[in-house]
């Protein structure tokens, strides 16, 4: 089970209140989980990754085990503890305010 | 009794202002989608409890949002959780993709961009919605960078008229300082195939056959901050408004100028008139007089308030050139607000309402097109558009 962690309004837009749980078959990497999180809920389709590029929007962000992860390959494997289900993957606003 | 349920689209969030016929009692509600920025909201003619709403953030793009029941429950049309694991989504409702074929988008890659040179085509968000006068599930969506779109499924899919684009001006588009957005959409209730759309800073816009090719209407308009200040396209068109009886007759709020057209935007002449100033962003028809006609004169295109202090709207009952201020009920001293491009709009009832919201937060209603105003709210985010629909 795949931990992922939205920001607030990502939460409201999909109607979940804490983390999502997600499974997973196969390589656990940000492309795989973010598959399986937009097939599980549509309408987070483009606000996280372009419609068609799927490129990372430019305001958002990727941690996880206390790593920035913004700027690995998006298939790359994510760490062991993330694919255990230990720890989340967190999508996160790279500015606040506004 | 009859009623109004005025759309408001915010900074912040949207909110649906609702009163019976009197419009003495409003009933608030909202914020709805809260810290978004909600750019437009509107009706349908034909389903007056279906609604759409244009929801975005620079963070998370765009959203589309529906409500079948007059603003009290909205959904993402087709976005909903997917039940079973590996099913297929049953909708796409916050794709707009340009249609770069070489069929139908020629394709169309790439316009001017603020220096002159060529930038590519890229998605930002929907200005405006505009529902089919018939149909509840065919909305047409003016998007930036300027393209028109329309869903025909209720917001689930969108596709775009790339005529629109691709009919050969498109190249020499430019943004103006609010992006370059595809603002203002009408459907002409006279014939289905025609409809007028304006886009900043390229002009207005008309097909005659449904949306498959177009052509500019700009003959008359002149911009003194453009090469050439006659041009076929480059004319930074803020708003233009019709009234349904009289589909063929347009008035035009230009970055500077009020004009009218008579034939249909054909040809344009300029109705500036009186005004203290000619620049501003909204413009209205009045619902049962078609020569009357409503403005918020704004200072400057580098000053974007009222000028003097004074929150005045201006009406002319002789269709242009000759105006009389509207002050009763407005701030007439230290008032430094704006009043953005969709932010006005008139209800129906037999003394007809007319509406707008500032930049401060307020929106007023006239109750007596315009002879006196009051707040309904005064303290709400900056707002972005205002609708109003007259209830059974």
């Amino acid at each position: 089970m795949i931990r992922v962690v939205l920001p607030p309004h990502l939460r409201t837009l999909a109607h979940v209140r804490d983390e999502v749980q997600l499974d997973i078959a196969g390589r656990v990497t940000r492309a795989s989980v973010l598959d399986a999180l937009e097939a599980r809920y549509p309408v987070l389709r483009g606000t996280i990754r372009d419609h068609v590029t799927e490129q990372r929007r430019p305001f958002l962000r990727f941690f996880a085990c206390e790593r920035d992860l913004t700027h690995e390959p998006p298939d790359a494997p994510l760490p062991a503890a993330v694919a255990e289900g230990t720890e989340p993957f967190v999508v996160l606003g790279a500015i606040a305010g506004g | 009794m009859s009623g109004v349920r005025v759309l408001v689209g915010t900074r912040k969030g949207a909110f649906v202002l609702t009163a019976d016929g009197k419009r003495k009692q409003w009933d608030v509600s909202g914020p709805h989608f809260p810290g978004w920025e909600i750019y437009h909201l509107k009706g349908s003619l034909a389903d007056p409890n279906r609604l759409y709403a244009s929801q975005s953030s620079g963070w998370f793009g765009q959203v589309i949002q529906r409500s079948c029941d007059g603003g009290k429950t909205w959904e993402t049309p087709g976005g909903g959780m997917t039940i079973k694991p590996g099913a297929m989504p049953a909708g796409e409702s916050n794709k707009f993709v340009y249609d770069a074929s070489p069929e139908t988008g020629k394709p169309l890659t790439t316009h001017q961009w603020y220096d002159g040179t060529q930038h590519p085509w890229e998605f930002k968000r929907v200005w405006h919605l505009e529902p089919s006068l018939t149909d509840p599930d065919t909305v047409y969506a003016g998007v930036e960078d300027a393209g028109l779109f329309r869903t025909s499924d209720g917001g689930k899919t969108w596709q775009e008229l790339a005529g629109l684009r691709g009919h050969g001006t498109g190249p020499s588009w430019q943004p103006g300082a609010g992006g370059m957005c595809l603002h203002t959409i009408l459907l002409d209730p006279s014939n289905a195939r025609r409809m007028y759309v304006a886009i900043s800073a390229a002009g207005a816009f008309r097909t005659d056959d449904a949306g498959k090719t177009w052509r500019p209407i700009n003959r008359g308009l002149r911009s003194q901050y453009i090469p050439n200040p006659t041009a076929e396209v480059g004319h930074c068109v803020h708003r233009i408004a019709l009234h349904r009886s009289r589909p063929g007759v347009l008035f035009m709020q230009k970055h500077w100028d009020v004009m009218r057209s008579d034939d249909a935007g054909d040809s344009w002449r300029e109705v500036s008139g009186n005004l203290p100033t000619d620049f501003g962003f909204v413009i209205d028809v009045h619902a049962h007089e078609p020569e009357t006609i409503y403005v918020v004169p704004i200072k400057s295109d580098s000053e974007h308030y009222v000028p003097d202090g004074k929150l005045r709207v201006y009406r002319s009952r002789t269709g242009g050139t000759e105006w009389e201020a509207l002050t009763q009920g407005l701030p007439q001293r230290d008032c430094y607000v704006n009043v953005l491009r969709d932010a006005m709009a008139v209800d129906s009832l037999d003394a007809c309402g007319v509406y707008f919201g500032t930049s401060g937060g307020q929106v007023y209603l006239s109750a007596d097109a315009g002879d006196s105003w009051a707040p309904i709210v005064r303290d709400l985010p900056a707002v972005l558009s205002v609708e109003v629909q007259t209830l059974p």
